[in-house]
């Protein structure tokens, strides 16, 4: 058994070294502008960014997982810090990073991971799609109110960015961009802002610190309607990229681990001064693709990112800022699903509508977490909408027109309960009304209650009312079906 | 019932299918042959595209890559997994026995194990496979996993196939020595056998009674019994006996001829495994 811990980490971690190595250089590379440009969305210096981005990959290539998995300082959660910054300031910032990292390791002990089945594919779309727009929506600011020589050069580095690799693929070509306006600007002495103007940039390693807040009651209320967000969309996101990876790989992982080890790198980084983040479904298509695939990969992305910033240090700051702009573009576009727009065609209505519920609240809040909230909670409303229609109520009279039976077979449930009690016949006269619930599933209290109201009433009327197989019907009705078996035969009549 | 016979590319699979076509024929009952397709540690490497730009649905495109790769390497492979059991098949069929199952599987082989060992007499695999073609100190990856994993008789086969005529039966009065014997006394497969029991132990009262009980109650079976006591360590002991008397095959417990708690296998049979040059079967 031990035999096999050790194999398994051999692979994991030395099964595919050059692979990696190269890949993690491609992928840190290619964070520091997304991490310099997150901070600059979050409204702090892009030394949090980048030492965020250093300690979370760092740690995460130890404790996460799902291996090939870049995990670092993201957009989505960027977007939630916006008012905790402006509000309170930075410290309150590295505590909820702290707490937000507690919630998730205790997410990942109560093995939270499988509450994410509730989430269906189009709210993963939809929150996938909101986090592009939102993304490509925060380079507003560097785009509008700037000097005209901020369009020809944001033009000028998308070119870069996507011709290069059709002459090599052998450099990042965002890099090669950043480079190339960076020596622009810097020899014509072109006026645009740069990184160093948005804040200050690591210039050593990232030290220990406590957050210099009050340890009470009101700092907790403070920070907690923050964290909590940071946490469930941290989970998504990273939880989301881990199956991504995983079919990508051919190989399954281990979601409360991943959940667990994404809140021991946030508390950890909490306390080294970073932001909160999470897993970057952009960053692990690129490290996948650059040929990575290990655990190394994530650890070399950190590491060498920090290592170039730090002994880079002026160099980073003279970037342009129109060069990151750029480079977010592309993120942003790579981040977009657009196969779903052409699958709006195609795909049935309520999915569709779900996800662009989705978009349209996350867009609307700049929230991930509640546009995901509304998705799930408008799938769950078409579900329970679609499954009432599976129902369905025949009935024969007896030949000397005295008795009648009544077959109800399907779903009766909430959402269903009001066309149970109305295909009934209350006008009739008859002496005694048959009903038989044999082949059909109450599924809730609302179920049960709406039979009684139709036994009542009959019996006002002076009818006797027999229930036939009502204990077949109402083993649904229990909060844990013991055997899939036992609820068999759905028919599944359609109602009329 | 039937002989789970495990198959793979290395030089021990011909062995494989002369004892499993040999233990066929003792037992009366067919023979399935299981050939594993193992998960690559690394996957195919895809041309790596170290550009570092995401284009219109990249992750689409790239997981379309990624597939058609894995497709065809898996493809080539499983045809070559058909074609050695193919082989496999042939082999079993010259010695004698015609009812022939194959299945291919993907995964590891312990995880087959459950689904196939439960109606299985004796499963049979090689000292060692593919990836330790050459390494003859070493035990192959598989064995160990499989013995301690298995629930029926496991024999371990050597890259000789001899007809079983002489056994030496390790002794030690233990349970798992008791399981040995019961095996022999209950199943027709090595039934006319000549039975050497041997004891390692300093002789005291109770070896000798034990061992003798033994030796009565195999020869009510049928078998031809020599017993003996030697004393020493039985890592050593045994394989000596082993080299000098030319026996075919080596029966044992699985537990007991130690004292160490047995979460694992018997580090003596484990010794056992890697140093007898003969067959041996391993009884759980």
């Amino acid at each position: 058994m031990i035999v096999d811990t050790l194999r398994a980490w051999r692979i994991e971690w030395l099964g595919n070294v050059r692979g990696d190595v190269l890949a993690g250089i491609v992928v840190a590379l290619a964070l520091i502008p997304e991490a310099v440009a997150f901070s600059i969305i979050a409204g702090v210096d892009p030394k949090v960014g980048l030492y965020a981005s250093f300690s979370i990959a760092v740690i995460i290539a130890f404790t996460g997982g799902r291996p090939g998995m870049i995990s670092a300082a993201t957009g989505a959660m960027a977007l939630l810090m916006v008012d905790l910054v402006k509000d309170h300031g930075l410290e309150y910032l590295f505590a909820t990073t702290i707490l937000t990292g507690l919630i998730q390791i205790a997410a990942g002990l109560l093995g939270l991971g499988r509450v994410m089945r509730f989430v269906s594919n189009s709210v993963m779309t939809g929150f996938v799609n909101a986090l592009a727009i939102l993304i490509f929506l925060a380079q507003m600011p560097e785009l509008l109110k700037v000097n005209w020589i901020t369009y020809p050069m944001v033009a000028a580095g998308l070119a870069v960015i996507y011709l290069l690799p059709r002459f090599t693929t052998a450099v990042p070509s965002p890099l090669v961009s950043i480079v190339i306006l960076t020596v622009v600007t810097v020899a014509f002495g072109l006026d645009v802002r740069t990184v160093s103007d948005m804040g200050e940039l690591p210039s050593s390693l990232p030290v220990f610190l406590l957050p210099d807040i009050p340890v009470n009651l009101d700092t907790l209320l403070i920070i907690l309607p923050y964290a909590m967000p940071l946490a469930i969309v941290g989970l998504l996101e990273s939880l989301l990229t881990a199956s991504i990876i995983d079919d990508f790989t051919d190989t399954s992982s281990d979601k409360n681990r991943e959940s667990t080890g994404q809140g021991i790198a946030n508390v950890a980084t909490g306390f080294l001064g970073g932001m909160a983040g999470c897993a970057m479904i952009g960053q692990s298509v690129i490290n996948v693709k650059s040929g990575g695939r290990g655990r190394l990969s994530t650890l070399v992305a950190g590491g060498f990112l920090l290592v170039l910033v730090v002994g880079l240090g002026d160099a980073v700051g003279r970037v342009p800022m129109p060069a990151l702009v750029a480079v977010m573009i592309m993120v942003s576009i790579g981040t977009f699903s657009w196969v779903s727009l052409r699958n709006l065609q195609t795909h049935p209505r309520t999915s569709s509508v779900v996800m662009l519920a989705t978009v349209a609240v996350v867009v609307a809040t700049h929230n991930l977490a509640i546009g995901v909230l509304a998705g799930v909670l408008l799938s769950g409303i078409f579900f329970a909408w679609k499954i009432g229609q599976i129902f369905g109520v025949a009935s024969t009279m007896s030949d000397d027109g005295r008795r009648r039976t009544y077959l109800v077979t399907g779903q009766v449930f909430y959402a269903s309960a009001e066309q149970f009690i109305d295909a009934f016949d209350f006008r009739e006269a008859l002496d005694t009304v048959v009903i038989d619930v044999s082949r059909a599933h109450f599924w809730d209290i609302s179920a049960v209650s709406a039979l009684d109201k139709v036994i009542l009433k009959f019996r006002r009327d002076a009818t006797d009312v027999e229930v036939i197989g009502m204990n077949e019907a109402s083993s649904t009705i229990v909060d844990k079906l013991a055997m899939h078996d036992k609820v068999e035969s759905y028919d599944l009549a359609p109602g009329h | 019932m039937k002989i789970l016979a495990c198959i793979d590319s290395s030089r021990y699979a011909v062995s494989v299918c002369d004892h499993a076509a040999w233990a066929a024929t003792q037992m009366s009952v067919p023979v399935e042959l299981l050939h594993v397709l193992e998960r690559h540690a690394t996957d195919p490497k895809i041309a790596a595209d170290r550009s570092g730009r995401l284009g219109v649905d990249s992750r689409g495109a790239l997981l379309k890559e990624l597939i058609a790769l894995d497709e065809q390497r898996n493809r080539l492979e499983q045809q070559a997994g058909r074609h050695l059991l193919d082989e496999a098949a042939a082999e079993v069929r010259e010695g004698g026995i015609s009812d022939i199952k194959q299945r291919l599987v993907h995964g590891e082989l312990v995880d087959h194990l459950p689904e196939h060992e439960v109606d299985a007499a004796v499963i049979i695999i090689g000292q060692r496979g593919e990836s330790e073609d050459h390494a003859e100190l070493h035990l192959g990856r598989n064995v160990e996993r499989v013995i301690r994993a298995s629930h029926k008789p496991v024999l371990v086969v050597a890259q000789q196939f001899r007809p079983v005529t002489r056994l030496l039966v390790a002794y030690d009065g233990g349970f798992g020595a008791e399981k040995a014997i019961t095996f022999l006394l209950n199943e027709p497969l090595l039934t006319g056998a000549e039975c050497h029991l041997l004891t390692v132990g300093n002789g005291s009262d109770n070896e000798q009674t034990r061992l003798a009980h033994a030796a009565t109650r195999l020869r009510d079976a049928g078998y031809i019994v020599t017993e003996s006591i030697r004393p020493g360590e039985p890592d050593h002991v045994i394989p000596e006996v082993v080299e000098a008397s030319g026996v075919d095959l080596l029966v044992v417990g699985a537990y007991g001829h130690s004292r160490v708690r047995p979460l694992i296998i018997g580090s003596t049979t484990t010794t056992l495994l890697r140093t007898c040059p003969t067959s041996m079967l391993i009884i759980r």
